[in-house]
């Protein structure tokens, strides 16, 4: 089943995401936010998570995974020594994407609602919302929306009138793409270098502080009170069937007007690019290649992506992947090899350096790039270095590993030939030197 | 990984940092901030420490402000952690200076979607001012570092320069821009083309009653 794949104003969800108006809790109550929440509250706990199961949500952080079923492997029945927490995610880090950014500064009530009712869902006593070092004013734009919520009691005691007890702080990290990384992230909020832990025990099990913990994205929780009041089929109409819901794109790179915009999920990428980008840099033939979800996953080709839907499974079947809806677009005056080396100098740079197969294999695959780059290889050298990707690959703690082998999996496949191109032609070069 | 060496700790430094403190609003700030955690979870607040000792040496040398080892030690004591887990801490997030910087840190995003937008050029009007990566210039008016995806990617190429973003960046704009600060002027943050915030150039393709007034779409539900 086909669900609706285009958007209008009355069924978008971050209504103020430009800030032209006022990001404060008078202004967005006259939007919407806050209204009735003891009401939404007033179904009860596993109702909520059920609701939110129906609506289809998937974690809008990129892994996608179904939010109201996240929410329900926590206990049921914390105890006082022992608290459930919620951790919400912005440490917003994944080159291409921006869209939390701009619900941090201009719809945080959205976050802070959303946060005591995934909170009250969750049995969780309180809430950290983890930004990202970098987003000074941005953390200064949420903790006024929190400072406001608590002033007007819709936080801490009775919270909202629910009878429900639940705090809300802000922390802002301090400059590091693995806190993003769920685990890393309780670490970092624990006062810690930010490096992943192993897997089992999840986080709903031991997380924060080792007590119960769910990690979600921003954006998940943020759409959640639109999604009580609007009801579980509303969002669900919009996307396909397993995609469903609206969600933020972020278009960067060779458009003619970048944005970031709230559309249907499965949007075609063509109507996403004309309708809100003013189309490819130089028309629709210039196009050279697209990464859809943010630098972690791999490129797709132009011809392949042009009338692709923007969904999870529509680009998992391209061999790439929705990510955080990060839409890098490259026309064909881009350097392919050096864009997709700078994203390997990226991953080098982040690496925690926990893991050996991370830690060196992060900077020997982006110095191959480099060479590579300038054809200063043999054609085995492209074997060797997706050979070493893929030993890369699944053998690390955390995702960095993958995240950093992918993008340079999809350029030998998809651009092959012009890697060889720079090869024979340095080498030709070389020869003629010689002579 | 990033490659972070502290400052050497000499005699000298500790004469001059030794007798750190927090100032009186700062620590105020500090008691707030060891508040939002649970009691004996005081590390938790080592991040937001070191943050705010740095932007309080920031304010006591007129620049961005920097980590001495001195006061990373503070930190600790004023936590009750041993030294060596601020100072894993401070070396490993790259919001932290391990050194003096200048009194501008020029940030230039150089990840992909902003190289694609045009970093280079960036960059370039930062050179032509004499800036070196990871160096301050000779009048410790700015220091400039190539950092990692700064989260503004719909308005790239982007600058941070201390706690402001300048965004939607050409040579020229990002010139005047450091023109402006050595000249003592304060220049406008955010993008520095006719566009708000991260809406399309040219106006909003969706949400359009919005930029009139505050718009309430709930009618039409």
């Amino acid at each position: 089943m086909t669900g609706i794949t285009s958007l209008t104003d009355k069924d978008r969800i971050f209504t103020n995401l430009y800030g032209f108006q006022g990001a404060d809790l008078k202004s967005s109550q006259a939007r919407g936010d806050w209204d009735n929440t003891a009401g939404l509250m007033k179904i009860g706990q596993d109702e909520i998570i059920e609701v939110v199961k129906a609506s289809g949500l998937r974690g809008r952080g990129g892994a996608g995974f179904p939010t109201g079923m996240k929410w329900s492997f926590m206990p049921k029945a914390p105890t006082a020594g022992r608290p459930n927490f919620l951790v919400i995610n912005a440490d917003e880090s994944e080159p291409g994407s921006c869209k939390d950014r701009e619900i941090l500064r201009h719809d945080p009530h959205k976050l802070v609602e959303g946060a005591l009712i995934a909170g009250f869902a969750m049995r969780a006593r309180a809430g950290y919302i983890y930004v990202r070092g970098e987003f000074i004013v941005e953390t200064e734009a949420l903790r006024k929306a929190v400072a406001e919520a608590y002033d007007a009691g819709l936080l801490g005691k009775n919270a909202a009138g629910s009878g429900y007890d639940f705090d809300l702080f802000v922390h802002r990290g301090a400059g590091a793409y693995i806190c993003g990384e769920e685990t890393a992230m309780l670490e970092s909020l624990e006062g810690k270098k930010g490096l992943p832990r192993l897997k089992p025990p999840f986080p709903a099990g031991a997380g924060l502080y080792g007590c119960p913990t769910t990690v979600n994205n921003v954006e998940s929780i943020a759409v959640v009170p639109t999604i009580l009041r609007r009801g579980a089929a509303w969002f669900a109409s919009f996307g396909r069937e397993k995609n469903e819901g609206t969600k933020l794109f972020q278009i960067s790179g060779h458009v003619n007007c970048p944005c970031v915009v709230e559309e249907a999920m499965s949007i075609p990428f063509r109507e996403l690019i004309d309708k809100h980008a003013g189309g490819i840099r130089g028309g629709w033939d210039n196009l050279l290649a697209v990464i859809p979800g943010g630098s972690s996953v791999p490129l797709v080709p132009a011809e392949q992506i042009m009338d692709a839907p923007m969904d999870f499974d529509g680009l998992k079947d391209l061999g790439s992947g929705l990510g955080t809806a990060a839409v890098i677009v490259m026309d064909k005056s881009t350097d392919i090899v050096r864009a997709i080396s700078r994203i390997s100098y990226f991953y080098k740079h982040e690496s925690c350096g926990q893991c050996t197969p991370c830690r060196e294999g992060t900077g020997w695959m982006w110095r191959t790039m480099e060479r590579l780059r300038e054809g200063d290889a043999q054609v085995s050298t492209i074997d060797k270095l997706y050979d070493v990707t893929k030993q890369i690959e699944g053998h690390t703690i955390c995702a960095l590993g993958d995240a950093a082998a992918w993008p340079i999996q999809g350029l030998i496949k998809h651009f092959r030939p012009e890697l060889e191109r720079r090869i024979a032609e340095r080498q030709g070069d070389v020869r003629e030197a010689a002579e | 990984m990033a490659e972070r060496q502290f400052h050497p700790d000499t005699p000298e430094l500790r004469a001059e940092w030794d007798g750190f403190a927090w100032t009186e609003a700062n620590a105020k700030a500090a008691a707030e901030i060891v508040a939002r955690y649970p009691a004996g979870r005081q590390a938790s607040a080592s991040i937001p420490f070191l943050d705010l000792a740095q932007r309080q040496v920031g304010a006591m040398t007129d620049t961005q402000g920097w980590l001495p080892i001195p006061v990373i030690e503070f930190v600790a004591r004023e936590l009750d952690m041993p030294p060596v887990r601020v100072m894993e801490v401070a070396s490993f997030y790259t919001m932290f200076n391990l050194a003096p910087v200048g009194k501008f840190h020029v940030q230039v995003c150089g990840t992909t979607p902003c190289m694609l937008r045009g970093s280079d050029d960036v960059l370039s009007a930062c050179f032509k001012r004499g800036m070196k990566k990871g160096h301050t210039t000779e009048d410790g008016l700015f220091t400039l570092t190539e950092v990692e995806c700064l989260g503004a990617c719909a308005n790239a190429p982007m600058v941070q320069i201390n706690d402001d973003n300048y965004e939607d960046l050409t040579e020229d704009s990002m010139g005047k821009i450091l023109d402006a600060l050595a000249a003592g002027q304060t220049p406008k943050p955010g993008p520095q083309v006719d566009r708000t915030t991260s809406c399309p150039e040219g106006g909003p393709t969706t949400l359009k009653k919005m930029a009139e007034r505050n718009y309430d779409y709930r009618g039409q539900w």
